[in-house]
């Protein structure tokens, strides 16, 4: 037997002899909550309310305003090279400015030297103000959103659900996708507790957060 | 029996608590740090778990996957094996510290790199890996802001979740100006300082080949290997360089990625207090075209199969590391992580650290708590610490043999409050006796043998009168009855 076969043989007879005998483990109850039962209303209030709370930027727009909040935010950030993966809609980028597309993986000095990246996003969580990244339609690779300083992400009012639950069933579909969960800028606290937003990832998260035919009826109906 | 062949008696025993404890005591500089600290977290705590309702249920469905993930542990580690595989990673098997930094010291050198980057990670500390690739020529990075912080001062950890509670900012700009930010003019602000760790920084992650990182989850039924952390160090390292280790202590699988519902929930809420943390990485395998092309995952046993063998201390393995237990701990609060000698502090590491390396090595650590319980209340997965010490506790005394002081006095108690006359008599001397000891009202020095009970702690004495006392005279007053 190899070294590496005995190594795994080992480990897997030591776990049967410690656990031979050990009581059956009881059920796993999974009694808390699994389902968010607020109105979408309040749940998308909530997100914005936990984004906030992170200082994280975030703003609300129609659908037919999204080009021109974009083109807002890259112009009072000074961006002049926009990182955008493949899929991202040609107008969702400003036209003044210079629109890095990952066609052939653009490299890591150019991503660096790039201002802002503009993503969009597989699903929000609102109870945790979390967006899901999950490499499908508008997200591209996960360098693309983690390189660049700022970060201006597009989430659609339908992809936000209300809890923790919620969002791991639906990534359930896919779980071999490469996952990130962003929850605000990158933080530290290590230097005497005191907060520093923005250490490794973009030092700056801005969320625009788009209306949806569907969250606007459901508010209406209220 | 045990796979852990490395385990033996020449291995150095851990500094005693009781004396490590003196010179923590006497840093005031260290006791306010960790008096600001860990009163901060334990807040912000407290805040984030009282806004979920159910956390209750979710601290028991999180004890509960972990007792299931336990109980069959040889079937899941196979099925997460299998599942990595099939999404084109590979695992190794490492019965202990040398084997695990065998194969990692190869695994880095087949790909030629010198240096690796790596995110903060408890089990590479356990291994002591960061030695041992030296050893073989290979240079380790540690990214997180605070590992690099106590890598740069050659100084160990002091917290599982902050390492560098112990240095506060002036400490850190004087370290920075010294090493990674030489000629510059550094402000001791935070940001300015985690601003300089993140020019420097950022060049190693541009450029490395190589990355290592420790897990917090990895699910059988899927194969992904999940990474919680704050400041984007382990999104660098998990995404950028060709090459990803990843390293994991055999108890962190779980079964089915549903169970990630229950366990992104508890773990960032017990450990910096946010509801959750900022960034999470989940991958399975390998991605083409998107992130590192080679993933290898190292599992350790490393003392844990010992550790499952016993019928209390195996709760012991729920552990997911949020070191909610260490800020609530009254013990860890005044004394810090140094004075447990160990990569495990406070109450977790008063009964991992003995059951991993042996009680023979660390015998004073299950010592180091009042029993107050606070640990217990607090940890998401319901280990029930103050059980586990008093179990270790008694193997400790049964190891010491009969003869022992403590042994002895114990016997004597026994003797002494089995029968009511020889307890008023005991009663009686004592009340005579202590008065070569009480001070300011109190008894802080006993002697002989049972001095070493009173070190730490001090004893009211007898009153003048006892209860029985008392009794026996208010009946002759009232006539009886």
């Amino acid at each position: 037997m190899s070294a590496a076969a005995a190594a795994k043989s080992a480990i897997l007879r030591a776990v049967q002899d410690a656990v031979a005998g050990a009581p059956d483990a009881a059920p796993i109850s999974r009694d808390y909550s699994q389902r968010d039962e607020r109105s979408h209303t309040t749940v998308i209030e909530e997100f914005i309310d936990r984004l906030q709370d992170y200082k994280a930027h975030v703003e609300r727009v129609e659908v037919r305003g999204l080009s021109s909040c974009i083109a807002d935010a890259c112009n009072r950030y000074g961006v002049q090279r926009l990182v955008a993966p493949v899929d991202v809609p040609p107008e969702w980028t400003p036209s003044e400015v210079e629109v890095l597309r990952d066609v052939a993986q653009l490299s890591l000095a150019e991503l660096d030297g790039s201002d802002a990246v503009l993503t969009g996003c597989a699903l929000a969580i609102a109870q945790t103000g979390t967006i899901v990244l999950d490499g499908g339609a508008r997200q591209g690779r996960r360098a693309l959103s983690l390189v660049p300083d700022r970060h201006i992400c597009v989430v659609f009012e339908d992809q936000v659900l209300g809890i923790v639950p919620e969002g791991i069933a639906r990534l359930s579909a896919s779980p071999e996708r490469p996952i990130t969960f962003i929850s605000g800028p990158s933080a530290t606290s290590d230097i005497e507790l005191s907060r520093v937003e923005g250490v490794h990832g973009p030092r700056m998260l801005h969320v625009i957060l788009v209306e949806s035919p569907l969250a606007y009826s459901e508010g209406k109906l209220e | 029996m045990a796979a852990t062949p490395a385990r033996g008696r020449s291995l150095p025993v851990l500094p005693a608590f009781p004396k490590a404890v003196k010179i923590a005591l006497a840093d005031t500089q260290l006791r306010r740090n960790l008096a600001k600290a860990t009163t901060t977290i334990r807040a912000k705590r407290a805040r984030v778990v009282e806004e979920l309702a159910d956390w209750e249920e979710l601290r028991a469905a999180g004890a509960a996957i972990k007792d299931e993930t336990l109980r069959h542990l040889d079937h899941y580690l196979l099925q997460l094996e299998e599942a990595v595989t099939r999404a084109g990673g590979r695992v190794h098997w490492a019965r202990n510290a040398v084997e695990a930094n065998t194969i990692i010291a190869r695994l880095v050198r087949d790909t030629g790199a010198e240096r690796v980057v790596k995110v903060k990670s408890l089990t590479t500390d356990e291994i002591r890996l960061n030695d041992a690739l030296a050893s073989v020529g290979i240079t380790a990075v540690e990214t997180d802001l605070a590992e690099l912080i106590i890598q740069l001062a050659h100084e160990p950890s002091s917290h599982i979740l902050v390492p560098a509670i112990h240095k506060n900012r002036s400490e850190i700009r004087d370290l920075f100006r010294r090493t990674i930010a030489t000629g510059q003019d550094l402000s001791d602000e935070p940001k300015a300082l985690a601003g300089a760790a993140r020019a420097y920084l950022r060049k190693q992650f541009l450029s490395a080949q190589v990355a290592i990182s420790g897990a917090n989850v990895a699910v059988a039924e899927t194969g992904t290997v999940g990474v919680v952390e704050s400041e984007g160090n382990g999104r660098m390292c998990l995404t950028l360089p060709r090459t990803l280790i990843t390293v994991m202590g055999i108890e962190k699988v779980l079964p089915t990625f549903r169970d990630l519902e229950v366990f992104l929930q508890l773990l960032p809420r017990s450990s910096t207090g946010e509801r959750m943390n900022p960034y999470t990485s989940l991958w399975t395998g390998v991605t083409p075209g998107d992130g590192p092309e080679a993933f290898h995952l190292v599992l350790l046993d490393n003392g844990r199969t010992n550790v499952l063998a016993d019928e209390v201390g195996r709760q012991t393995l729920r552990c997911i590391r949020c070191s909610a237990c260490l800020n609530i701990c009254p013990v860890y609060a005044r004394t810090g992580g140094h004075a447990y000698g160990s990569v495990y502090p406070g109450p977790i590491g008063a009964i991992l650290t003995p059951q991993l390396l042996g009680l023979e090595r660390a015998k004073t650590l299950p010592y180091a708590s009042s029993l107050c319980g606070a640990c217990y209340e607090v940890c998401p997965v319901k280990i029930n610490i103050p059980d586990v010490l008093l179990r270790l506790r008694g193997q400790v005394g049964a190891s010491a043999g009969q003869w022992n002081p403590e042994a002895m006095t114990m016997r004597q108690l026994a003797a002494i409050f089995s029968s009511p006359t020889r307890y008023e008599r005991a009663q009686r001397m004592a009340r005579y006796g202590q008065r070569l000891f009480v001070r300011d009202g109190v008894i802080n020095r006993l002697p002989g043998p049972l001095s070493g009970w009173s070190q730490a702690r001090d004893l009211q004495p007898l009153p003048a009168q006892s209860f029985r006392d008392w009794w026996r005279e208010r009946r002759q007053k009232t006539g009886g009855a």
